[in-house]
């Protein structure tokens, strides 16, 4: 079977201003979005605060939990269905995290079981998260996805040449904008596992960059003379029922994962997923063209003489 | 010698058989006794994500044991200077942990520096300057000091942490220092969090004080605390029915008689009266003798026994009490007083102890978690599977073996390094057979550009192989990276994903181009294969 024929002539590099055009816009609609709602929607693991898994025995009204747990005045406390609604589960939010013995989770619990009566619900996780600690992952987060960058630069300037590491890793800070930005505009929670994401894509998506890369490379020593446009081209073509096999397959047991991993998973297996398909994006229309923009405004050395 | 196909056969077998081995331990329920001793100990460990328990970060307050620290040397100075007949007019502890001495003149100072000299060589003089004709002289700890003050502080709260959690009984705990003064420690299975959390982070310090029955406590209530004395919460009374508590205030003598240091045990017993538990304790030989002065220097006033600042019984002391038994009682359910007695006999806390961190899962959302992650799992890989054998038939079967191969091999190789598998970590486990099957997809996608140059299948297999080899080992090198920097960062959980990542990445290298070059090689050289089913 084949999915793309072999002798397929995409001219990609010809659309590298349509696809730049199109980049530059989807990232400034991520940024736009991160703007307008003030930043990412920090979950607790990095805003501090505290979450409640309570999972019912039977259905109840969301109403009568959001009236009783008022009662016990919490800082902006929302409740949220977590599931399917035949889970009877909710997740119960607050942005307050108390650094004393006796917690907040336990006057929730009090104040459930005191409307609803004992073995009406189950606890099922508590997440309690102070400021400090909040604070210290936000900047660990931030280093490791700016540190990984700064490490594939230098690897692939290694194995290559300065110019494609500087296109591969545009085209993965645009990767890891966007999927932010998709976060954002869904208004999505961006949590501890979504930077776990973001480096799982990170580290995938200059896969498909190297892929193309390593075929450039290996083009260009077959016939040195030949036009860098074209070479570009030619080595995205042969290599793009790979590029299109592999996502293929990354995204089907992701869509296991979205279908049959639960709740807690989903948005993890979500993130990877826009980053993945974004990836792809990138390695093609982004990372090489750049190669071929960088050529154009300062030719190789090897080409002048 | 990697040309033998006979030769690459036995080193794969040997690997999976190696991995299986390592793996047994962790999927059997149970080893027959006679096998024990054939298997390692070494098994796969359960996230708390996945098997339900604690996970707390705590942050011990160890400018507080400072502060201490300094009130005591301030005491010290009080008391040498006394004892030398040198005049003073104050010594005080002031915020920064300094130490304010302030002399009547000049002459003082060299007295006031030969005790500095003999008993407190971890003081330097930090300034001194001359107001009004008096001398202020302010103290400071030696840097040096101080960070071993800090030091021992948070080894001796990991120590008492230690010791309550053993007590407590909790299997495989988990508590390790973080920083300067952060202390992490994982509970699995722990059932009641509250009560894990009010045992671990009580300070517990004990302490005995005299009843301040020379001074009125209505008065002291006021506002009007006698000099010496301090003004102190009594424990709660259980009232009845939910009627109004009652909160007792007592007035102490604010110098402590005896601290719970001079413990030797602790126990529960059950009153002969009331059938209430209360807790026994034993003082140490020292302790005793102390008890015993201090009882016998007493007798007629009232004793109060003082637990993290809140008086829980202050008894009439009726005669002198030799033999070092005492007893702490208090409206207890048996389940406090067992909690108590825990404490006491694990010492207290060196400083008080903040909550940074707390996430706890429940058991039945765990066993959730393990169901939808073998389940997603299992499905994510027949598709894989489907779709591989659909797009490359007979290839396509060997990509299968391959993908089954390094689960096992993933699998296996957990098990042989202890290492934990969370959530994440499965999901870590179905992205490595997402990724896995890439190295195949590289080489067949090749192979078949070669065959398509007219090659011959073995030329085509040869030069699939070569050619693929690079690119597949930059890309994993890359993710390998991103694995990195994922575990320097991540917390369980996220670790757990970086490790199976990791792990899955370097098996893949070995089942997607080693073993399954064995089964091309065989079929070209051996069985003269002329057509491939690519």
């Amino acid at each position: 079977m084949e999915l793309i024929k072999p002798d397929t002539q995409i001219d990609f590099v010809g659309k590298m201003r349509i696809a730049f055009t199109v980049s530059l816009i989807a990232i400034a609609v991520s940024i736009a979005s991160l703007v307008v709602h003030g930043g990412p929607n920090w979950g607790i693991d990095f805003a501090g605060g505290t979450v409640v898994q309570v999972k019912f025995t039977g259905g109840v009204d969301i109403d009568k939990i959001r009236s009783t747990l008022e009662g016990i005045h919490l800082e902006g406390i929302t409740i949220q269905q977590f599931g399917t609604k035949t889970d009877y589960e909710y997740l119960i939010r607050t942005a307050e995290s108390t650094e004393d013995l006796k917690g907040l989770s336990g006057r929730v619990e009090d104040a459930l079981q005191a409307a609803f009566g004992k073995g009406a619900f189950e606890v099922r996780r508590v997440e309690v998260v102070g400021a400090k600690v909040g604070k210290d992952l936000t900047q660990k987060g931030i280093l490791a996805v700016v540190f990984s960058w700064i490490a594939m630069l230098a690897y692939i300037a290694w194995r290559f040449e300065f110019r494609f590491a500087v296109g591969g890793i545009l085209a993965l800070v645009h990767d890891t904008i966007i999927t932010i930005g998709v976060f954002s505009l869904l208004n999505k929670e961006f949590s501890l596992v979504i930077v776990a994401a973001l480096l799982t894509i990170i580290g995938y998506s200059i896969n498909d960059t190297i892929v193309i890369y390593d075929r450039i490379r290996e083009n260009r020593k077959k016939n040195v003379r030949q036009d860098l446009g074209q070479l570009i081209n030619a080595s995205i073509n042969q290599t793009l029922s790979r590029t299109i096999l592999t996502v293929l397959t990354v995204v089907i047991v992701l869509a296991a994962i979205l279908l049959f991993g639960g709740a807690v998973m989903f948005d993890f297996a979500f993130a990877i997923l826009v980053g993945i398909v974004v990836g792809t994006y990138s390695s093609i229309f982004i990372a090489s063209p750049f190669v071929l923009a960088w050529e154009r405004v300062s030719p190789s050395k090897r080409k002048r003489k | 010698m990697f040309q033998s196909i006979r030769f690459r056969t036995l080193i794969t077998a040997a690997i999976v058989l190696a991995s299986l081995y390592f793996l047994l331990p962790s999927v059997l329920p149970e080893i027959p006794a006679s096998m024990k001793n054939v298997f390692l100990k070494n098994r796969i460990h359960l996230g708390l994500d996945l098997q339900g328990g604690m996970h707390l970060v705590l942050e011990v307050d160890t400018e507080k044991a400072l502060e201490g620290n300094v009130e005591r040397l301030a005491v010290g100075i009080r008391e040498g200077l006394m004892e030398k007949r040198v005049r003073f007019r104050s010594v005080e502890r002031k915020p920064g942990n300094t130490i304010v001495v302030e002399l009547p003149g000049k002459e003082a100072r060299a007295d006031l520096e030969k005790i500095l000299s003999d008993q407190f060589p971890d003081l330097e003089v930090k300034s001194a300057e001359v107001a009004d004709g008096r001398e202020v002289v302010t103290l400071k700890y030696r840097e040096k000091r101080m960070a071993d003050i800090r030091k021992t502080t948070l080894d001796q709260s990991l120590e008492t942490i230690r010791n309550r959690v053993d007590q407590f009984g909790v299997t495989e705990p988990e508590i390790i220092p973080q920083g300067d003064d952060r202390i992490l420690i994982q509970l699995p299975g722990i059932k009641d969090p509250k009560r894990a959390v009010d045992l671990i982070g009580k300070t517990a310090l004990l302490e005995f004080k005299l009843v301040d029955e020379e001074h009125s406590l209505e008065d002291a209530m006021r506002g009007n605390v006698p000099a010496g004395s301090v003004l102190m919460k009594g424990s709660r009374e259980r009232g009845e029915g939910g009627g109004a508590r009652r909160e007792p205030m007592y007035l102490l003598k604010e110098r402590t008689l005896l601290t719970g240091q001079s413990l030797e045990n602790a126990q529960v017993k059950i009153s002969d009266r009331f059938g209430e538990p209360y807790v026994a304790i034993k003082f140490n030989p020292q302790g005793a003798r102390d008890f015993d002065r201090i009882t016998g220097e007493n007798v007629n006033r009232r004793l109060a026994i003082i637990l993290d600042d809140v008086v829980y019984s202050a008894p009439v002391i009726k005669e002198r009490i030799s033999g070092g038994d005492a007893q702490v009682t208090g409206a207890f359910t048996m389940e406090e007083a067992r909690d108590l007695a825990i404490v006491l006999r694990a010492g207290s806390l060196p400083a008080p102890v903040k909550i940074l961190e707390q996430r706890t899962v429940g058991p039945s959302l765990g066993q959730d978690s393990i169901d939808k992650g073998i389940l997603s799992t299992i499905i994510g890989m027949l598709l894989v599977v489907a779709f591989m054998v659909v797009y490359y038939r007979l290839s396509g079967f060997v990509a299968t073996l391959a993908l089954v191969l390094n689960i096992v091999i993933l699998l296996g190789v957990m098990a042989l390094f202890d290492a934990t598998l969370t959530l994440p970590g499965i999901a870590g486990i179905v992205l490595t057979i997402g990724m896995a099957v890439d190295a195949n997809v590289l080489i067949f996608e090749r192979t078949r550009e070669e065959l398509r140059l007219g090659k011959t299948a073995r030329a085509a297999v040869e030069a699939g192989y070569a050619r693929a080899f690079l690119t597949i080992l930059d890309s994993n090198v890359t993710t390998l990276i991103a694995a990195l920097f994922l575990f320097q960062f991540g917390t369980g959980p996220v670790k757990g994903f970086a490790v199976t990542l990791s792990i899955g990445i370097i098996a893949s290298m070995f089942t997607a181009i080693f073993v399954t070059r064995i089964i091309f090689d065989y079929a070209t050289w051996n069985r003269h294969v002329k057509k491939l089913s690519i």
